[in-house]
C-alpha cells in the first residue's frame, strides 16, 4: 500500500489545475462526496443550494441531498442515477480542480473512458458495507489503462460499519493488490471517509483516531500531476498563420498544441512526417513572445527557414532521444463507444493531432474481459468493449506509445456514416 | 524577433496587476489561467480549421468579450478569419450596443447582426406581451433562421459550464441537427476533448471554449489582457425597481406594475443580456480588482442572481438548450 506522500509528495512549486475522475457502483455515494466537495470549499451558491433543498423535499429525501448539485439533467434527477459526464469546478487557495463526475453503470463505461481521459487522478469509490465489487477492478483498470496517475480510494459510508478499521484495511489491501498486477499500475491511496457526514473529507475526523494520513482535500492539493515520461517535444500543427499584408506581411508562423515535451527558442527541429530539418525562430503563447514552452501550451512557432508545413504535420525536436513513431500501421488498445459493432475489415474516418484520414481495421486481437482481466479472442468489439486492434492508416502519423505520451498516442475513429465518434484509441505501437 | 501579437483595445499587464497576482493563490490562479487560456486558443483555431463557416456570437456580454479576445489572439497577428454575430433582441442596453460597435471598428472584425424584431416583424415568432415579457426565448428562432442565412456550420458561443446544470453535461462540440434542437442523451463522446466536427449539410456546431471556465477566470482574464467592457460591468447610478427579489433598470423595456416604486441604487451588472429580464445587482465595484473580490467573495450565481427567466424551473436551461439556445 502506498503512503500519502507516494503520490503527493509535499513540494513548495506552483502546482497546475488537477484534472480528477470521479468513478464508483451506482449509490456509492459519488454525487454526495461531490457535492460535499463543492459545498464545504464554499463553491456552492446560496441559490443552488436553496433549490437543492427544495428538489429534496420533492424527491421526498429527508436530509438535503447533496447528489442533486451534481446531477444535471431531468432524466437523471427523475431516475435518480448519473448517467452522462458532468464537469464541476472547485477552487481552495492552493489550487484549482476541474472534476469529471462520470456514471457508474457498466453500460456507460464509454463514458468512464471519456471523464478518465483527461484525468490525472481517478477517485473509486467503494461502499464499506460492500467492499471490493467487480464495478471497483473495472473503473481501476479503465482509469489506469487511460493513464491517471495515481489512484484514491475512497472507503465511504464509513459510518454504517462503525468506523471499523480492520475492514478498510481489507478495502485497500485488496485494491492496492489488484491495481499492482494490472499491466499499467499506479500508486494507490485509500481514505476512509463519510461524504454524508464530512469526516476525511475536507476536514480531518476523530471516529478514525487510527487514520494517520491526510483528509481526501488535503491530498488532492498536493498531488503530484507532473508528466512521468520525458519526450521530446511534438507541436501538432493546426494552421498556418500568413497575414497577408500590412505590418505583418512577411510573417509567417505556425499556430499549434505542444502535445509533448518543451520547445525552446533555438531548437532544431524536424518537420514530419517529411523529415525537413529547421529551427525554431521564435514562440508566441497568447499573444505574447516566449523563449520557451511547456505541454499543453497554445503556440504560434516561427522557423527560421523557409519550409513547407501544413495542417497536420508535427515539429518534433531533432536531438530527441525519444523520436516519435511514423508510420500506417498502428496498433492500440481502443474503447467501442457506438451500437454497431466493430468489425474486421470496417472502415472508418481517424483523427490523431491535427490529421485526419481514413482507418480500416486489420485485425482484432482481443477483448479486455473486465471482470476476470482475461483477454478473449474475438472478431468484434461491442458497445463498452475494451480491446486491442490493428488498423491501417489513409495516411502516416506523427505518434507515439500511448504509455510513453499520452498526448501523442491518443486517436478517435468516427463513424462514416452518421459522423458520431466511434472509439477512443491508445496506441502501443507504430509501424510504416 | 520579441513581436507582441495583442490584439488592438488590450495594453498587457496593467502595472498594479501584481497587486492581486503576488499572492501563491494568486500565482495558482494564474497557472490555471494559462492552461485555461491553451485549452479555449486551441479549440478556436481546430474548429476554425476543420470548419468551413464558422461564426462567433458576440453580445457584448464579459464572456463573449473574453470570447472574441482569445479568438483575435488565436490568429493574431493575421485577421479573425470568420464574422461575428450579434443576435439582437432590440431590448438593448445602450452602453452594449456603443460598446459592440466601438470593438468592431477597432479590431476590423466583421459584424452580422440577427434581429429579433426583424423575426417577430416577419411573423417568424409571436412576441409575448404583458408587463414580464421577454424576448430571450425568441432569441433562439432569429439564431437558427440566421445560422441557416448565412450557411453557418459551426457557431462558437461563450456557454460556460459552472453557469448551469444543463451546461455542465454540455460537451465542447456540441452537435445540432437540421432543426437546430441538442439531444442531451445523444451526443458525442468527447474523449481527451479531441474535437469531431464532421457534420451533414444543414446540420451546425456549438462550439464553446470556455466551457470550463468559471465566473472568477473570466474577471482574471479581463484584468490579465485588459480586456475593455461595457461600462454597465462597473458600478453606477441607475434608476432600477425591485421585482422577484431582482433589480431590474427602468426606462427602458421593463414596464412597471402597479405599485412598483422606482428608486436610484448604485448597482453593477454581472451578466448582460436582455434588458428586460437580465437584473442589476448593488455594488459599488468600480474597476476590475474590485469586482475580482465581489465575484470572489459573492454567494449567489450570477445566473441565479441576474437572470429571472433561468429560475422560473429546474429545467428552464436544459428545455431551451433542447430547442436551440445558446
Ligand atoms: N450513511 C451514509 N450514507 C451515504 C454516504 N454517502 C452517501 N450516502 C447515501 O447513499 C445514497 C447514494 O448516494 P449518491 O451520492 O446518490 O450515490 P451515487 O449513485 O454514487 O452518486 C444516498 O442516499 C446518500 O445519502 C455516507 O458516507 N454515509
Amino acid at each position: 500500500m502506498s503512503t500519502a506522500t507516494a503520490i503527493a509528495p509535499r513540494r513548495t512549486g506552483q502546482l497546475g489545475t488537477l484534472r480528477i475522475a470521479t468513478a464508483g457502483s451506482v449509490d456509492d455515494g459519488k454525487s454526495t462526496l461531490i457535492g460535499r466537495l463543492l459545498h464545504d470549499t464554499k463553491t456552492v451558491f446560496e441559490d443552488q443550494l436553496s433549490a437543492v433543498v427544495k428538489a429534496s423535499r420533492r424527491y421526498g429525501d429527508g436530509e438535503t441531498n447533496l447528489a442533486l448539485l451534481t446531477d444535471g439533467l431531468r432524466a437523471e434527477r427523475e431516475q435518480g442515477i448519473t448517467i452522462d459526464v458532468a464537469h464541476r469546478y472547485f477552487a481552495t487557495t492552493r489550487r484549482s480542480f476541474i472534476v469529471a463526475d462520470t456514471p457508474g453503470h457498466a453500460q456507460y463505461t464509454r463514458n468512464m473512458v471519456t471523464g478518465a481521459s483527461t484525468a490525472d487522478v481517478a477517485i473509486v469509490l467503494v461502499d464499506a458495507r460492500h467492499g471490493v465489487v467487480e464495478q471497483t477492478r473495472r473503473h481501476a483498470f479503465i482509469a489506469t489503462l487511460l493513464g491517471v496517475k495515481g489512484i484514491v480510494v475512497a472507503v465511504n459510508k464509513m459510518d454504517l460499519i462503525d468506523w471499523d478499521e480492520n475492514e478498510f484495511t481489507n478495502i485497500a489491501k485488496e485494491v492496492d493488490e489488484y491495481v499492482r498486477a494490472l499491466p499499467t499500475p499506479v500508486p494507490v491511496v485509500a481514505i476512509p471517509l463519510s461524504a454524508l457526514l464530512g469526516d476525511n473529507v475536507v476536514d480531518g475526523s476523530t471516529h478514525t483516531p487510527w487514520y494517520d494520513g491526510p483528509p481526501l482535500l488535503e491530498l488532492l492539493e498536493e498531488f503530484d500531476n507532473q508528466p512521468r515520461v520525458e519526450v521530446g517535444s511534438r507541436v501538432h500543427v493546426q494552421r498556418v498563420i500568413r497575414p497577408q499584408g500590412g505590418e505583418f506581411a512577411d510573417f509567417r508562423g505556425y499556430a499549434g498544441v505542444l502535445a509533448g515535451g518543451s520547445l525552446a527558442v533555438g531548437d532544431a527541429v524536424i518537420v514530419q512526417p517529411a523529415g525537413i530539418r529547421t529551427t525554431v525562430a521564435a514562440l508566441h503563447r497568447a499573444g505574447k513572445p516566449v523563449e520557451v514552452a511547456e505541454i499543453g501550451h497554445a503556440l504560434v512557432v516561427e522557423l527560421a527557414d523557409t519550409v513547407d508545413v501544413a495542417r497536420g504535420d508535427v515539429l518534433v525536436t531533432a536531438d530527441s532521444t525519444t523520436a516519435p513513431g511514423v508510420g500506417e500501421t498502428v496498433e492500440a488498445d481502443i474503447c467501442w463507444m457506438i451500437d454497431q459493432p466493430l468489425t474486421v475489415g470496417s472502415r472508418w474516418w481517424f483523427k490523431h493531432g491535427s490529421r485526419t484520414g481514413r482507418a480500416t481495421v486489420v485485425a482484432i486481437d482481443h477483448r479486455h474481459d473486465l471482470a476476470t482481466l482475461d483477454r478473449a479472442p474475438t472478431d468484434q468489439l461491442g458497445l463498452n468493449d475494451l480491446g486491442h486492434v490493428r488498423l491501417h492508416l489513409s495516411e502516416p502519423v506523427v505518434a507515439d506509445r500511448y504509455v510513453d505520451n499520452p498526448d501523442g498516442g491518443r486517436l478517435i475513429l468516427i463513424d462514416e456514416a452518421t459522423n458520431t465518434t466511434a472509439a477512443a484509441a491508445m496506441v502501443t505501437s507504430i509501424a510504416p | 524577433m520579441s513581436t507582441d501579437l495583442e490584439p488592438a483595445g488590450s495594453r498587457g499587464a496593467p502595472a498594479d496587476s501584481r497587486g492581486a497576482l503576488g499572492t501563491t493563490a494568486a500565482a495558482q490562479a494564474s497557472l490555471h489561467l494559462g492552461a485555461l487560456t491553451d485549452e479555449a486558443i486551441t479549440i478556436i483555431r481546430e474548429v476554425a480549421a476543420e470548419c468551413e463557416n464558422p461564426v462567433l456570437l458576440f453580445s457584448g456580454g464579459k464572456d463573449s468579450a473574453v470570447l472574441l479576445h482569445l479568438a483575435l489572439l488565436a490568429f493574431a497577428p493575421a485577421r479573425l478569419p470568420f464574422p461575428v454575430m450579434h443576435v439582437d433582441t432590440g431590448h438593448n442596453f445602450a452602453e452594449v450596443i456603443d460598446y459592440r460597435d466601438r470593438f468592431v471598428a477597432q479590431t476590423g472584425v466583421r459584424l452580422v447582426v440577427a434581429s429579433v424584431q426583424a423575426s417577430i416583424d416577419s411573423g417568424r415568432v409571436v412576441e409575448d406581451t404583458g408587463p414580464r415579457a421577454s424576448r430571450n426565448r425568441l432569441q433562439s428562432v432569429t439564431l437558427l433562421d440566421a445560422i441557416a442565412e448565412h450557411g453557418f456550420d459551426a457557431a462558437f458561443g461563450g456557454g460556460r459550464r459552472d453557469e448551469d446544470k444543463a451546461r455542465a453535461k454540455e460537451r465542447i462540440l456540441s452537435f445540432r441537427d437540421r432543426q437546430g434542437r441538442w439531444d442531451p442523451r445523444q451526443q458525442r463522446p468527447e474523449p481527451w476533448g479531441v474535437l469531431n466536427a464532421r457534420i451533414r449539410k444543414g446540420e451546425h456546431l456549438r462550439a464553446f471554449p470556455l466551457s470550463n471556465w468559471t465566473e472568477v477566470d473570466i474577471w482574471n482574464y479581463i484584468a490579465l489582457h485588459e480586456v475593455e467592457l461595457p461600462t454597465i460591468y462597473y458600478s453606477h447610478t441607475r434608476t432600477v425597481v425591485e421585482r422577484d427579489g431582482m433589480l431590474l433598470s427602468v426606462g427602458g423595456p421593463v414596464v412597471l406594475e402597479p405599485g412598483e416604486e422606482p428608486f436610484d441604487a448604485v448597482v453593477r451588472y454581472r451578466t448582460v443580456g436582455d434588458a428586460s429580464c437580465t437584473g442589476a445587482v448593488e455594488s459599488t465595484a468600480s474597476t476590475v480588482w474590485d469586482v475580482i473580490a465581489e465575484v470572489a467573495a459573492a454567494r449567489i450565481t450570477e445566473r441565479g442572481a441576474t437572470r429571472a427567466d433561468d429560475t422560473f424551473s429546474e429545467s428552464a436551461m436544459e428545455d431551451r438548450k433542447r430547442e436551440g439556445y445558446f
